[in-house]
């Protein structure tokens, strides 16, 4: 088991390695450095002024050498400008450059600094973290035991009356995208346009302090999209397990039909929809992006928006390696947990 | 909850059963006016090929018909109650406590993610209300009762971890926990290797008596039904044809579908060119395309126009003298039983030409991964698929080879084909090593030379080609031909060799019959002038009454052709009908080589012993003795020590100094040709007695 986890984390952190790459390569593409330094300086520079200006602030070294620098395995540029001055990528502000790190990558603990918010990237990150993590919290409370309730009873007697309308409602809900659903909600829960004020239309206020009221929209669009999806998942697999022999075999052992779903289905058919339920984690950063800005929470997906309209390349780059770490970690949690459902699995 | 009260009568009576299947387009009848009767402690066997409805019975008692099966007339009663009648929750205390149920795949019966000790416990805890120590304690019993060894660890471990043979006596054990009145056994051997199988059929046997349950035995085979059960019913199409005690069956049968079944079976005495077996003409009727009248009429040698198909249904007759003997025909009266068979066509044995095919100590291993999921990584084991084959095959003859799932029959058969090279040794074809040859490297002559006829023609056929295109792929692969129209005109006769109507060519495989799509199987093989055909069992998934046919029409073929045959087959009676010479395999070594004659009487290899006797043979003049090995194949993985066969062998002991343990036998000759890889002492073997005695008449 050790040694599975072991070398799970060698290939995490290996694609890890060439996610960042690729966003740090197309962050740092000439036109966007261009635009950064309009936007750090002033509009009107001219194209020398531009030039001098990555020059100075290490932007124009090759692409390896700045990601092997923002990873923090090559030493930090010392660069004397034009103006005389020396920057050291690893000065804080005013600091003398003889006393610098040699070092200051992520390896380092350093994440840089955001042109946008101006603040360090790391506390950004971790405010952003924790809030979306309430929202996700939330979501997957919603979404996972109705979703699996419902794949179950649909799934438990294929083709009957409740299932046709179980997986009609579930269809739906999943062919509806959050941007859909999300507006929909608020226009009938919070709007004066139907006039159900239930809701709040923002969760702003949910930043501080988390209420049914200001919170339940945001994680009802988001549960709903998931939930639909995992439920088909279920109600197949649920489905598929009704019409195996070992069914039969425990029917004709005399087994109640609650209990048979109960203790002979249900096992076998949740192997299936978990990996599902873990791949929906990465789908839900991409769900928790346009909720969080319909509603106006300012979570990680927010962040993102953010970072990726003001090209603050820094923020950008941590942003992708948390979600590059979600996604793995999710799915070894979810290849492990698979062998635990399926006694058929070892991974010794 | 308890059981029933106590019934005098029969245990289950059912009377005049007939079973639709409901669909959009129309009623499907799957069984009709269909009655049988099993007393206290009684087997009774249902005998018939598969779609004949006989597992539409065994599921209509259980009331377990599904959304779209209905009964549609008659009764089924159980200890004198109508089940029919009864409610949900009185059904649920009847099953699994009064009838209980064995199935045909084991591996699919029980639940995979449940141990095995919860899902026996279930049963008492359901419908006596015991507790759970009380009910695991039980369970140890009955799993000590079906003979498996460590019950304890058994009851722990999930069904995966078990060999199938286990798995089945676990489901046995799980029919047998609340000691039932009636047990169904559907199939329950098919999935199961031969000595598996004999083993599994004396424990239900000797089970059946302990506990004085009745069964209802479903089978094909009417080899095993003569050796468990009491009284036999036959069914055809829906019906049943012929019920009666075993006695009156086997040896005084009054109905044509029963005679014909059985003369299309290899008996022993069957012999390929002076008693050839006679095949079934025709095909099993469609459920919805049944003749009116009698349903065999149009395959029956005594076939009567304006009686036999008048399209009035045929009852019923009981035959005087006889024991509860009843017959659905007309004419049984006027058939003369005894006349002997006339159709038969004999043939002149052909003789052997020359060596065509030689293997020279011939091996081959694999390398396992420890770890086949996650990748390398881990130690790395040797499985050892065929040890030191050696061996020749001559032109026109056939050579069987025989032995149990996992003994390496079907590895040989891939390094011969090329599919995998070998390890170390030799195959020559006409004085050519091959064995290094992949197929994509063989040239076009060695590869249409050495053809193979596959297990289950319902995979091996491409579902979206027609019949006729695919076997012009097979002419246009193996060069033969110059135009589309020669080989258009070559497949015809191609199709001719194998006796399908020449329409046929232009229909595709889901309209073909299995024995049909066999045909074509072996036309294809043929396509390039095969001298070499190598036949993986190639009749074991096709129904009795067609097995015959193909098995002929093979025979045919390689009369006209001088094709070498390779048999591969784990059914030693067919072996027996067919081959010149049989190689017995046991665990990768070949254990036993001989001409038929040699292998089939002593003196024999153990296991050859053991095989024979393990063999259900549908003929009540036989005796045979009783052999049981037991345990388990061991695992390629992981062989015993010195001689594969010592874990199981009942003759280890008559060899000193446990040399069985330490080393591997050598191959010696015993007589002319006939080899043993054995450590028995001369006189020992010469002491052995026949397994099979044909009773004097």
């Amino acid at each position: 088991m050790g040694k599975f986890i072991l070398r799970r984390v060698g290939v995490m952190l290996l694609t890890a390695l060439c996610l960042t790459f690729g966003v740090f390569f197309l962050t740092n593409l000439y036109p966007n450095l261009e635009k950064l330094a309009k936007t750090q300086g002033n509009f009107r520079m001219s194209d020398e002024e531009v030039q001098t200006y990555l020059n100075n602030n290490g932007y124009l070294q090759p692409m390896v050498a700045k990601y092997g620098q923002w990873l923090g395995v090559l030493p930090g540029y010392v660069i004397e400008g034009t103006d005389g001055k020396v920057r050291a990528k690893c000065a804080e502000r005013q600091q003398p450059v003889e006393e610098v790190d040699r070092y200051c990558g992520i390896l380092q603990g350093n994440w840089g600094y955001s042109t946008v918010i101006k603040q360090p990237v790391a506390g950004i990150i971790v405010d952003k973290l924790a809030l979306t993590g309430i929202l996700m919290f939330w979501v997957m409370v919603l979404m996972v035991p109705a979703a699996l309730v419902l794949g179950v009873m649909a799934g438990m007697r294929e083709g009957s009356r409740l299932d046709r309308t179980l997986s009609t409602f579930s269809i739906s809900t999943t062919a509806t995208p959050e941007y859909v659903s999300g507006v929909l909600f608020i226009a009938v829960f919070a709007s004066t346009a139907v006039g159900l004020k239930w809701f709040k239309g923002t969760a702003t206020s949910a930043m501080d302090n988390v209420t049914f009221e200001n919170f339940f929209l945001p994680v009802l669009t988001i549960a709903a999209y998931g939930m639909g999806y995992i439920a088909r998942m279920t109600r197949a697999s649920m489905a598929e397990v009704m019409t195996s022999q070992y069914i039969r075999t425990a029917r004709l052992k005399g087994v109640s039909f609650y209990n048979i779903v109960v203790k002979h289905a249900l096992r076998n058919a949740l192997i299936a929809p978990f990996t599902v339920i873990m791949l929906q984690f990465p789908w839900l950063l991409n769900g928790v992006v346009i909720v969080e800005t319909l509603f106006n929470y300012k979570g990680f997906g927010w962040a993102l928006v953010l970072a990726a309209g003001n090209n603050d390349i820094e923020l950008l780059l941590a942003i992708s390696v948390i979600s590059v770490l979600v996604v793995l970690i999710t799915q070894l949690i979810s290849d492990i947990g698979y062998v635990y459902l399926n006694p058929r699995i070892s991974v010794t | 909850m308890s059981k029933l009260q106590e019934y005098e009568g029969p245990i289950l009576e059912i009377d005049g059963l007939s079973i639709s299947f409901f669909t959009r387009l129309r009623e499907i009848p799957a069984v009709m006016d269909f009655s049988v009767e099993v007393q206290p402690g009684e087997a009774v066997g249902l005998v018939g090929e598969s779609g004949c409805g006989k597992s539409t019975v065994a599921l209509g008692v259980m009331q377990d018909l599904g959304v779209n099966g209905h009964i549609v007339g008659g009764t089924i009663k159980f200890k004198g109650r109508d089940l029919s009648e009864m409610s949900r929750e009185e059904l649920r205390d009847i099953r699994g406590n009064e009838i209980a149920m064995i199935y045909q795949e084991p591996m699919a019966s029980l639940n995979p993610a449940m141990k095995v000790g919860k899902q026996l416990i279930e049963v008492p805890m359901i419908h006596e209300g015991i507790g759970e120590k009380e009910a695991w304690q039980r369970a140890m019993d009955v799993v000590r009762d079906v003979k498996l060894p460590d019950p304890e660890r058994i009851l722990k471990s999930y069904p995966h971890q078990l060999s199938g043979g286990q798995q089945q006596r676990i489901v046995i054990a799980m029919a047998l926990m609340s000691k039932p009145s009636l047990l169904i056994l559907d199939e329950p051997t098919t999935a199961l290797d031969v000595t598996v199988e004999a083993a599994v059929v004396e424990l239900v046997r000797d089970l059946g008596k302990k506990y004085g349950t009745s069964m209802l035995f479903i089978s094909h085979n009417l080899g095993l039904v003569l050796e468990t059960c009491d009284r036999i019913c036959v069914m055809y199409s829906g019906e049943a044809v012929e019920t009666g005690s075993i006695g009156d069956v086997f040896d005084r049968m009054q109905h044509p579908y029963t005679q014909a079944l059985f003369r299309s079976i290899p008996l022993p005495g069957a012999d390929k060119n002076a008693r050839p077996l006679v095949a079934i003409p025709g095909n099993f009727p469609l459920p919805h395309e049944r003749p009116p009248g009698c349903n065999f009429g149009p395959r029956c040698d005594y076939f009567e126009d304006g009686l036999c198909n008048s399209g009035t249904a045929i009852q019923m007759t009981e035959i005087e003298g006889d024991d509860r003997h009843f017959s659905r025909c007309l004419k049984f009266d006027s058939i003369d039983w005894n006349a002997p068979v006339a159709a038969a066509i004999q043939t002149q044995a052909v003789s052997k030409g020359e060596v065509v095919l030689k293997m020279d100590n011939l091996k081959k291993y694999y390398e396992v991964a420890a770890n086949a999921l996650f990748g390398a990584g881990g130690e790395r084991k040797v499985v050892k698929a065929n040890e030191t084959l050696s061996f020749e095959a001559r032109e026109s003859e056939t050579l069987a080879i025989v032995g149990e799932s996992g003994c390496g029959k079907s590895t040989f058969a891939k390094v011969l084909m090329g599919l995998e090279t070998a390890t170390e040794g030799q195959i020559t074809l006409d004085g050519n090593s091959i064995e290094q040859i992949p197929i994509e490297k063989r040239n076009t002559q060695t590869v249409a030379d050495i053809q193979m006829v596959f297990q289950n023609p319902f995979d091996t056929l491409n579902p979206s080609m027609t019949v006729g295109r695919q076997i012009m792929r097979a002419l246009e692969v193996f060069g033969q031909g110059e135009s589309d129209e020669e080989r258009h005109n070559e497949m015809m006769r191609l199709l001719d060799l194998v006796k399908l109507p020449r329409e046929f060519a232009e229909r595709m495989p889901r309209q073909l019959s299995g024995g049909q799509k066999q045909r074509v199987g072996i036309a294809r093989a043929f396509a390039g002038g095969a001298r070499i055909v190598v036949a993986d069992e190639p009749v074991s998934a096709l129904d009795v009454s067609v097995q015959a046919a193909v098995t002929d029409l093979l025979m045919e073929i390689q009369r006209a052709k001088k094709t070498t045959l390779l048999f591969i087959s784990h059914d030693l009676s067919i072996v027996r009908y067919l081959s010149d010479r049989v190689m017995v395999m046991y665990l990768g070594h070949v254990v036993e080589l001989g001409s038929t004659d040699q292998v089939f009487s002593p003196p024999y290899h153990p296991y050859t012993e053991a095989l024979l006797s393990a063999v259900p043979i549908a003929d009540t003049s036989v005796e045979k003795k009783h052999i049981v090995l037991e345990g388990d194949i061991p695992s390629a993985m992981n062989p015993p020590s010195g001689c594969p066969f010592q874990t199981r062998c009942r003759w280890k002991s008559e060899v000193p100094g446990a040399l069985c343990e330490k080393e591997v036998p050598p191959m010696r000759e015993l007589s002319n040709r006939h080899q043993i890889k054995c450590h028995l002492p001369e006189e020992t073997l010469s002491l052995m007695e026949p397994v099979i005695k044909i009773a004097a008449e």
